[in-house]
């Protein structure tokens, strides 16, 4: 039986959380309806991040990163992801696109891209997905061809997050065709200034509307062999084994859009009068609004230990990191919704966040692994531990 | 460029301030803060600094025990260390010993620039600084919406009614700052983790030259001897919504009421 891990924030979590969510709820949740309603990527936060040291969290701090373990990355997403979704994704790119980089990389790969991302000067991709391969990864067709020192890249991602703002691309390609399945994959990172690199469509979502999630189009991109991350054909094992740190990243994006949704619609309950009174003491309105506390608090409690348990390397992380991002993102979706319930008709226009939060919600339950993988991931681990 | 900015711990304005049984303050229910004057002192001087390339910043502060907290975060905007004075007979102090106290620390430290905040949030007296500058015989240069400093004078813009007013002194110098010098920076990540091996020098009175004349909460000059709550205001209309219909909601309120 897997041992019981608890966690405690230390002060200095407490410190750099609050720290973020003052950050959050009076620079960036003014600007947060606008970045929704004009669907433009948030510079001006993103220098925001960078500058107050929010991007140099995941980074080891030889190379002007803060070190920071996965608990405290999360803490500082969910602070950024109640006040705007699109934001709170920034850091979480940031982060799970780096992973390759930061956990696979050489010491030269490290030396050469990690310092620019810490300092937050560039952006960063994580591009598997292609227009036939969503949730089977391993079925992606993008080719890179050997030639002498090179790689020649050719093929196409889609909804690649951040991938028309990013200078640096992780990508997934088929190394060797002849290969089994699941060993035919390598990992490379491109510069997105390269000649053959180009960005296609640019898709128009329900949420997180901010967030630019592009096509990206490979024609012929020639990178150096010493751009690839790992050996040929570990590609699919490293993604895999991102994904222990980058699930939780979205598991905190959910928690903090559902608790901003939360506290949106508990303010609101105090205020809106109806029959004479709050609509807060309404007892309909107070079990809408307990169940949205309920499953907020219980999402972040797992979120945190499932943090712990990875940052200490439970040999389990797969099953952590699915089983929480699997109940945070069921509970922003139905937080959300009653969110705007709980505001009524107002909840359904521009006037009030809720509406656009509901939308934001969304994605949790797809990305990063649709929720219909999530399961089979916790499925496959119990039933191997029973 | 060696700078001293005064702060003061207060009460957070955005809770509620309260008075304990005695009439006094209640600092120990209510998390304490920066004074936020304060903080606009501490941004220009950190400005300073950094212009010169060279030079440090320290905080120097008059508060009860567990102010070291509180303190905490105008280190991580970037001040160097601070100076806690702290005894527990100055609770209640008044204004005069605020400035000899303070006045009698400052004699203790090197410093080319003593910066302070116009006034505090909870005592709102706005004498100290110039209280200070007496004391120690230090050009009194206030209300400063510019500091510029040279070798060995600061030229400083001075708030008036009208514009103002360009006042020139020698270092070392006392400067009033206010508002207009620029908004205080939120700490960095960095700034906070940094923060807090940052050295908190602690002294008490025994620490301090103070003359014969006592001081502390036992010899204030005032005594609160009763205090009122304003009277209740009749029950008040929020207008939300955008603007359009919001603007159209308040003008029909105010027509009704034949105010327009």
């Amino acid at each position: 039986m897997a041992e019981q891990r608890s966690y405690r924030l230390s002060t200095e979590q407490i410190e750099l959380r609050d720290a973020v969510a003052t950050l959050a709820r009076e620079r960036i949740a003014p600007r947060a309806a606008e970045v929704d309603r004009t669907a433009e990527f948030p510079w001006d936060n993103t220098k925001l991040l960078a500058s107050q040291d929010i991007l140099a969290l995941p980074f080891p701090e030889e190379y002007g990163g803060l070190g920071a373990d996965l608990l405290t990355v999360c803490l500082a997403i969910e602070a950024l992801s109640s006040a705007c979704a699109t934001t709170g994704l920034i850091l979480a790119v940031h982060e799970l696109a780096s992973l390759p980089i930061v956990t696979k990389g050489t010491k030269e790969q490290r030396d050469q891209w990690l310092p620019d991302l810490a300092a937050g000067k560039s952006l960063i991709s994580f591009a598997i997905t292609e227009s036939g391969a969503g949730s089977d990864a391993g079925s992606i067709a993008m080719r890179a061809t050997r030639d002498g020192d090179d790689y020649v890249l050719d093929g196409a991602k889609r909804f690649i997050t951040h991938g028309s703002v990013a200078g640096l691309v992780v990508v997934f390609a088929v190394s060797d065709p002849a290969a089994k399945r699941h060993r035919n994959l390598s990992c490379f990172v491109v510069e997105t200034n390269r000649p053959g690199f180009s960005i296609g469509r640019l898709e128009h979502k329900m949420g997180i509307r901010g967030s630019p999630t592009a096509e990206l189009l490979f024609d012929g991109v020639r990178i150096p062999a010493t751009n690839r991350i790992g050996a040929e054909g570990e590609g699919f094992a490293i993604a895999m084994s991102t994904f222990e740190r980058s699930r939780p990243g979205i598991a905190a994006q959910a928690v903090g859009i559902a608790q901003g949704a939360l506290e949106f619609a508990a303010h609101y309950a105090k205020e809106r009068v109806q029959f004479g009174k709050p609509i807060a003491e309404q007892q309909m309105v107070q079990a809408l609004l307990a169940d949205m506390d309920a499953s907020t608090e219980a999402a972040r409690q797992l979120l945190y230990a499932a943090c712990a348990a990875i940052d200490s390397g439970d040999g389990d992380g797969a099953r952590w990191a699915a089983v929480c991002k699997l109940v945070a993102g069921d509970a922003a979706m139905r937080v959300t919704t009653d969110a705007v319930q709980v505001l009524g008709g107002y909840g359904y226009i521009e006037d009030f966040p809720v509406e656009r939060m509901m939308r934001d919600a969304k994605i949790t339950q797809l990305y990063e692994g649709t929720q219909q993988i999530q399961r089979l991931v916790v499925a496959r681990s119990l039933l191997a531990r029973s | 460029m060696r700078i001293v900015v005064l702060v003061k711990p207060v009460p957070d304005t955005t809770g509620q301030e309260r008075l304990g049984p005695d009439l006094r303050v209640d600092r120990v229910g209510v998390p304490a803060v920066v004074n936020a004057n304060d903080e606009y002192a501490l941004e220009a001087a950190l400005k300073l600094v950094e212009a010169a390339g060279e030079g440090e910043v320290t905080l120097l502060a008059m508060a009860p025990a567990g102010a070291p907290e509180t303190l905490r975060k105008a280190l991580a905007m970037g001040a160097h260390r601070a100076v806690l004075v702290t005894d527990p007979a100055l609770g209640g102090s008044d204004t005069l010993t605020t400035v000899r106290v303070l006045g009698a620390a400052l004699r203790r430290l090197e410093y080319d620039l003593v910066l302070a905040g116009a006034d505090t949030s909870d005592g709102g007296g706005g004498v100290v600084a110039a209280g200070i500058a007496v004391t120690l015989g230090l050009p009194y240069l206030s209300y400063a919406a510019k500091i510029e400093p040279s070798a060995d004078r600061v030229v400083v813009h001075r708030l008036s009614a009208v514009g103002y007013d360009e006042l020139e002194a020698g270092l070392p110098a006392l400067v009033v700052a206010t508002q207009a010098l620029g908004e205080p920076r939120y700490p960095s990540l960095k700034g906070i983790m940094a923060a807090r091996s940052k050295e908190i020098l602690t002294w008490s009175l025994t620490d301090l030259e103070l003359g014969d004349a006592p001081v502390g909460g036992a010899v204030t000059t005032t005594a609160v001897v009763e205090t009122h709550a304003p009277p209740a205001r009749a029950a008040t209309r929020v207008v939300r919504g955008p603007a359009g219909g919001a603007a159209a909601e308040v003008v029909a309120f105010l027509a009704e009421r034949r105010l327009i």
